[in-house]
């Protein structure tokens, strides 16, 4: 069987757009850091291990430290005391960096999003996201796909390429300020919608 | 020996601090003295505390206040079990008001029992900073949960969530 790539090139020339060859090496050496702040972790363990290897896709080195980290999986619930932990981290990051949230707990919320007093409802109020895995927990294939879909972002990166970029800041500006929906605005208009959706929920009469 | 004879006894010895009949109320002057009591009578012998817990007694819904069946207010319920005599356990509790002298923000006391079971000091620190009740004489009455600077009890029924902790959006 002859070599994928090997005794293909004339003195080992390439031609290619430097843009994809540092993509290329980007995606394929992603190191996440070790992130799991609850039963979400086990999942991610799952994914580090032999049987799901993330190691396939260049993204099994878990670094105990975000200085050499380039990708956080924020795997588990995220409470309030732990919020400004992962904020510090995603800073200390170098760029590029990306984040997926792993699990419903990190991306909205989760089970805790009524009445848990003390958890984040979604990792994205505090760091910006750029893969949601939904699930409780997700299962280790739907990490690797998140994964894939960070590679996806990567390969549209433009490092060196001429092209005005937009400036968007790294961090969501939140006043923490809650607008309620238009509906909600007065109690007669909350009395007027409530009837209405009530009025809409009757089974049509035959 | 049956939690009704250990109540009987209870009664027996410290009179009108324990309520007539079953479940165990303890006044709150005499707490100390009938924890002292129920840990180094040699008939009882409660040598381990396993639990405290706080419950608000409080309806929101202002619909179901009539049917609740009961007035607002806090207790505190502290669990044992013997050592000693394997098996044996006992459950008695305090009534508080919700706010001391019924001024919103002054937080109901109790005093701590710290000295009578070392593993109170934990427990107590749970119920201080879930349910809001002061510990009196109490060695290091912090937070043991929420964040240091956080403000109000969560687990009390009338507990307002933040709108935002730290520039987080909370709700």
């Amino acid at each position: 069987m002859p070599p994928l790539l090997g005794n293909r090139f004339d003195d080992g020339f390439v031609v290619t757009n430097l843009d994809a060859a540092i993509n290329w090496a980007r995606e394929s050496s992603l190191w996440p850091m070790t992130f799991g702040l609850a039963c979400c972790a086990i999942e991610m363990m799952a994914v580090g291990g032999p049987r799901y290897d993330i190691d396939r896709f260049g993204a099994g080195a878990f670094r105990a430290t975000p200085r050499q980290a380039d990708l956080m999986i924020v795997a588990g619930t995220v409470n309030l005391k732990m919020a400004e932990r992962v904020r510090r981290l995603y800073n200390q990051m170098p760029e590029p960096k990306f984040v997926i949230a792993m699990g419903a707990c990190t991306c909205g919320g989760g089970p805790y999003y009524k009445y848990g007093y003390n958890v984040v409802k979604g990792v994205d109020l505090v760091v910006p996201v750029d893969v949601y895995v939904p699930g409780c927990p997700p299962r280790p294939e739907a990490l690797l796909e998140g994964l894939m879909r960070v590679q996806d972002k990567i390969r549209t990166m433009k490092t060196l390429a001429k092209e005005s970029t937009v400036d968007v800041p790294m961090i969501p500006v939140r006043t923490g300020k809650v607008q309620l929906p238009e509906e909600y605005a007065t109690p007669e208009k909350v009395n007027e919608f409530q009837k209405a959706t009530k009025e809409a929920a009757k089974p049509a009469k035959a | 020996m049956t939690t009704t004879e250990i109540h009987t006894l209870l009664h027996e010895q410290f009179d009108s601090a324990i309520s007539a009949t079953e479940p165990t109320v303890v006044d709150v002057a005499r707490l100390i003295d009938v924890c002292q009591f129920l840990k180094s009578d040699p008939r009882l012998r409660f040598d381990f505390l396993n639990n405290i817990s706080g419950v608000d007694y409080l309806e929101t819904d202002a619909k179901k206040v009539a049917k609740a069946g009961f007035e607002p207010h806090l207790e505190v319920v502290y669990h044992l079990s013997s050592i000693a005599f394997a098996g044996r356990r006992f459950t008695l509790k305090v009534i508080l008001p919700r706010w001391k002298d019924g001024i919103a923000g002054e937080l109901p006391e109790v005093p701590t029992v710290n000295a009578v079971w070392r593993t109170a000091d934990w427990h107590e620190r749970e119920v201080y900073d879930l349910v809001g009740v002061r510990f009196t004489g109490h060695p290091d009455l912090r937070r043991i949960l929420m964040a240091d600077d956080w403000v109000g009890h969560p687990l009390r029924k009338d507990f307002e969530y933040p709108l935002e902790y730290h520039d987080i959006r909370c709700r």
